[in-house]
């Protein structure tokens, strides 16, 4: 079964319908552990403390942390080589353009492949920003998550890099999130609304609660 | 009705093509957008120039012979296939664009003429039922839920013209595909063959060198014959289904 799915067109859009929405729920829970920034350094220093310690005694310390991880690294590496093996069927697939082009589909469609292009890199990014420190400017410090986040929306810089992505993250959902339902047989003409509406719900609530964060720093209200 | 008609010419499938600018003149507003062609290549011949060669068969829109990009649209601006376009669909003067479905699986044979045998192999795959059902009058012997028969009715008023592959950007025949194997996948007729169908037609689906649906949506619209964009969501749904029965 799983060579099947690896060398079928249909099978490479499920592995990447199914790695999409793990993806996407972890973007909502992290989304909303986000969010706590806005009760105080205490509260969401204190929050990223406790998701080291998710499953103790069972798990030892940060192990829930890893599995996590690793799910998510096995998520975003089999996301992106499907997408890149898929995309190179498909260039190949119309090798001669036609001479009277067109704007086909809607621009969440159209920039799936770019969108996802900029939210590869903008992962390595924040990685090294916020999770490493390798990259992080005003001296990073273990343990201090809420010092870290006002240090990179200070500069100009970390606040394009995040609220490109951020945007970047809602157009790939919009699309996405549908289009993995129809991918995985889900969809129907009678449910198509409900979908469609759920995604666009999801990829506005994602963009308006990550974008909060930046604003809140730039405007002072995070301080 | 004068018209500046831009057209692709290609001697053969190895030669190098090129779009081509003539004027036509005296069309009709009655004229099928076919007719308006026959006009121009009675002209080239006239003028002993080689005429366009395009496809064409029935020109009642049921045999899906008939191809052509027009503007960029499959089968031209209206719903329909491009022998039942008609001229009134457009305005004297305009200048039209005339290109062949785009596609690696339909090579260019002449000018406006595509390869799609590619479509037949897709259909030997699997496109077909073994049962034996009998003369007319029996097909009443096997009944059929009035919303599956109306579901088959649907997904086979598919003429097979190519329009979905043409206008894809990834030049998918994912609609096609799945409005054959929809067709026969809800009928009992249909039943014997039914995970095997779905995955061998897909299979030659991939081996012929279509590309992937992004669900773009584009196909669905440029479709004469209505097949919907959720036919290829129950695809999906059969192809996944028969992946977890058939162990191969």
């Amino acid at each position: 079964m799983t060579r099947t799915l690896w060398d079928s067109s249909v099978g490479k859009k499920t592995i990447m319908a199914v790695s999409g929405l793990i993806m996407l729920g972890y973007l909502v829970v992290h989304m909303l552990g986000n969010l706590k920034i806005f009760f105080g350094p205490d509260e969401f220093n204190h929050y990223a403390h406790w998701l080291r310690t998710i499953g103790e005694p069972f798990l030892h310390y940060e192990w829930a942390l890893w599995i996590i991880r690793v799910v998510l690294v096995a998520a975003v590496v089999l996301h992106a080589v499907c997408a890149y093996q898929l995309s190179r069927r498909d260039l190949r697939a119309r090798p001669t353009a036609y001479v009277h082009r067109k704007a086909r589909s809607s621009y969440a469609t159209r920039t799936m492949r770019y969108g996802g292009i900029i939210l590869a890199l903008f992962i390595v990014w924040h990685i090294l920003d916020l999770t490493t420190g390798t990259v992080h400017t005003g001296g990073f410090q273990s343990g201090h998550p809420y010092q870290n986040v006002l240090d990179t929306f200070s500069t100009w810089y970390g606040n394009v890099i995040y609220i490109v992505a951020v945007i970047a993250v809602g157009l790939h959902v919009q699309h996405g999130f549908w289009s993995a339902a129809q991918t995985l047989g889900v969809g129907s003409a009678t449910r198509d609304r409900v979908l469609k509406s759920l995604a666009n719900v999801l990829a506005v609530v994602l963009t308006a609660g990550f974008v909060s964060v930046p604003v809140a720093v730039m405007t002072g209200v995070v301080s | 009705m004068k018209l500046t008609l831009r057209v692709w010419r290609q001697q053969n499938a190895e030669a190098p093509g090129a779009m081509a600018t003539y004027e036509v003149d005296g069309i009709s507003q009655d004229m099928s957008f076919l007719e308006m062609l026959d006009t121009l290549n009675e002209e080239l011949i006239l003028s002993g120039d080689e005429p366009v060669a395009f496809d064409h068969d029935c020109r009642e829109g049921i045999c899906g012979a008939c191809s052509l990009v027009i503007n960029g649209d499959a089968h031209g601006p209206e719903r329909t296939t491009t022998c039942q376009l008609h001229m009134r669909s457009f305005d004297d003067g305009d200048t039209i664009d005339i290109e062949p479905w785009r596609a690696s699986a339909f090579p260019v044979v002449k000018d406006l003429v595509v390869d799609r045998s590619s479509f037949d192999r897709i259909i030997q795959a699997g496109g077909y039922i073994s049962a034996p059902t009998g003369t007319a009058p029996d097909a009443h012997a096997t009944p059929v839920p009035k919303p599956d028969a109306d579901s088959a009715f649907e997904h086979a008023e598919c003429i097979g013209c190519g329009a979905c592959v043409a206008a894809c950007p990834n030049g998918s025949a994912m609609l096609f595909t799945s409005a054959k194997v929809n067709h026969l996948g809800v009928l009992p007729q249909g039943a014997p063959e039914r995970e095997t169908r779905v995955l061998d037609m897909v299979a030659t689906m991939d081996d012929e060198g279509f590309g992937g649906c992004t669900l773009t949506g584009e196909c669905a619209t440029a479709c004469p014959k209505g097949i919907p964009l959720p036919s290829i969501t129950a695809m999906n749904k059969e192809w996944l289904r028969a992946t977890r029965k058939v162990h191969r």
